[in-house]
């Protein structure tokens, strides 16, 4: 039987993990090299480690994380934030990434995609799809980490970036995004049930019962949690037990 | 003296991973594509993500296909991982028909779901592992228990003709597929050892074993 995934996301700065709220007002937390290796050994089952601030410079300067955590995490690692070009995602996987995360280069050239889809395959590129809520049951898509409006419909996006390859598709809601209010359940349910990729939900989680609320929705297939870990609001391990008293099968 | 395993560096995949994951589990792991240190190993991994016509493809352009085959004839053991498992088979049905290595009959199909079932494709997920015969569990096996989980991302398995030679498998929407395979000294597992964690490890500790003692 698949297990759901239990996912930490790192997000980091220069050297720093970093945390804020809507994605704005970003904080220190933490090294996200250590984090990853307490997350692993409490069995995170994937860790995603995204540049906060590549997008601004055109770059991802994560290189020297991924390659530092592939020494003593083995679990799949993506890398996400500034990848903008074939050699980018080369450079991430040379580094011990297993997947890439791309958002606002899709949106700048939608083959983008489809073209990086067909060198690495369709299972080592994510799409991530950053939204916003517009109005009741309208979600907008967002670049540069959440600062640039796309004009978008998120699940025509959605649908749009599994047609051009994408193996899986990540979404944040930008609305949610550190406040710890929980997740937007029905952007995450719609965008799961528009494509038949697995999807990742991102944003939101302040407690155990905000993950098993999400998961409860049996179309999803794998969490991406930040503050709830990073500021040691619940331990992986409470978080798995309280998802199977829930009936979602995840891996222990 | 610590086992030498050679993992087939040809451009497919993440090797790095398994270099440190060989390394952690106490041999040394050799990032290579020439005949000297592939023969010279004590053991081989073949690895790969991706399209198999691309990886036969990038095999034969590196005259890799003479050197593995080569090799074999040593009944020193090989470890396909994910698509390195696949290209030990016949032939893929992926992009039209392919030929694989043919080390190990059988064709690689496309995963398929009972009806009814909504499993996604590709099949990204961790997922138990069955043993395929409970009472010859292999040295590969040793330390792994019934029903573990394996982290799996691939859309196709292979399918052996002789079922003998299935070692494990596992449940994609309601139907089993070949997890993990062995002929002779050639193994093969769907799975990324290298990415499951502990449990990973203790597969490509018992590999690293398994070498040694064909030493």
């Amino acid at each position: 039987m698949l297990k759901k995934r239990v996912i930490a996301r790192i997000d980091v700065k220069n050297e720093y993990v970093i945390k804020g709220i809507h994605l704005e007002g970003l904080r220190k937390i933490g090294d996200p090299n250590q984090m990853a290796i307490e997350y692993y050994q409490q069995g995170i089952d994937e860790i995603i480690f995204m540049d906060a601030v590549a997008a601004y410079y055109d770059r991802n300067n994560l290189s020297h994380i991924i390659k530092k955590a592939c020494v003593n995490v083995f679990v799949p690692i993506t890398v996400g934030g500034g990848i903008r070009t074939i050699e980018d995602i080369q450079e991430a996987l040379n580094s011990g990434a297993d997947k890439v995360a791309i958002n606002t280069q899709a949106v700048r050239n939608k083959q983008f995609i489809d073209n990086a889809a067909k060198i690495f395959g369709s299972q080592c590129i994510v799409a991530s799809i950053v939204a916003k809520n517009i109005s009741v049951g309208k979600w907008e898509a967002y670049t540069d980490n959440g600062r640039e409006p796309t004009g978008l419909d998120v699940m025509a996006w959605a649908k749009e970036v599994e047609q051009l390859g994408a193996g899986e598709i990540m979404v944040t809601s930008i609305d949610r995004d550190g406040t710890k209010k929980g997740f937007d359940i029905e952007l995450n349910t719609q965008v799961a049930d528009s494509v038949s990729i697995p999807v990742i939900a991102s944003g939101g989680a302040g407690c155990k019962l905000d993950v098993v609320n999400l998961m409860k929705n049996l179309s999803l297939d794998a969490v991406a949690l930040g503050s709830v870990l990073h500021y040691k609001h619940e331990k992986i391990f409470y978080i798995k037990k309280a998802l199977t008293h829930n009936h979602v099968r995840v891996r222990f | 003296m610590k086992a030498k395993i050679a993992i087939i560096d040809y451009g497919m995949g993440n090797i790095k991973s398994i270099a440190s994951a060989i390394e952690n589990v106490g041999a040394i792991p050799i990032l290579s594509k020439s005949t000297e240190a592939i023969l010279s190993s004590d053991g081989v991994i073949l690895p790969g993500v991706g399209a198999f016509k691309h990886g036969m493809n990038r095999l034969k352009a590196a005259g890799l296909i003479e050197i593995i085959n080569e090799y074999c004839k040593t009944n020193k053991p090989l470890l396909g991982i994910c698509l390195g498992m696949q290209m030990l088979f016949s032939e893929s049905e992926e992009f039209g028909s392919t030929k694989g290595l043919g080390l190990i009959s059988g064709p690689v199909c496309k995963l398929e779901t009972n009806d009814g079932s909504k499993e996604k494709l590709p099949h990204i997920s961790w997922n138990e592992i069955n043993f395929y015969n409970r009472e010859s569990t292999d040295a590969i096996l040793s330390g792994i228990n019934d029903g573990d989980d394996m982290y799996f991302v691939h859309s196709f398995a292979a399918v052996p003709d002789n079922n003998d030679e299935i070692l494990a498998v596992a449940d994609y929407g309601g139907k089993f597929f070949c997890a993990a395979v062995k002929k002779n000294n050639i193994y093969g597992c769907q799975f990324h050892p290298e990415k499951s964690g502990e449990i990973g490890l203790i597969i490509l500790k018992n590999f690293v074993n398994i070498s040694v003692s064909y030493k």
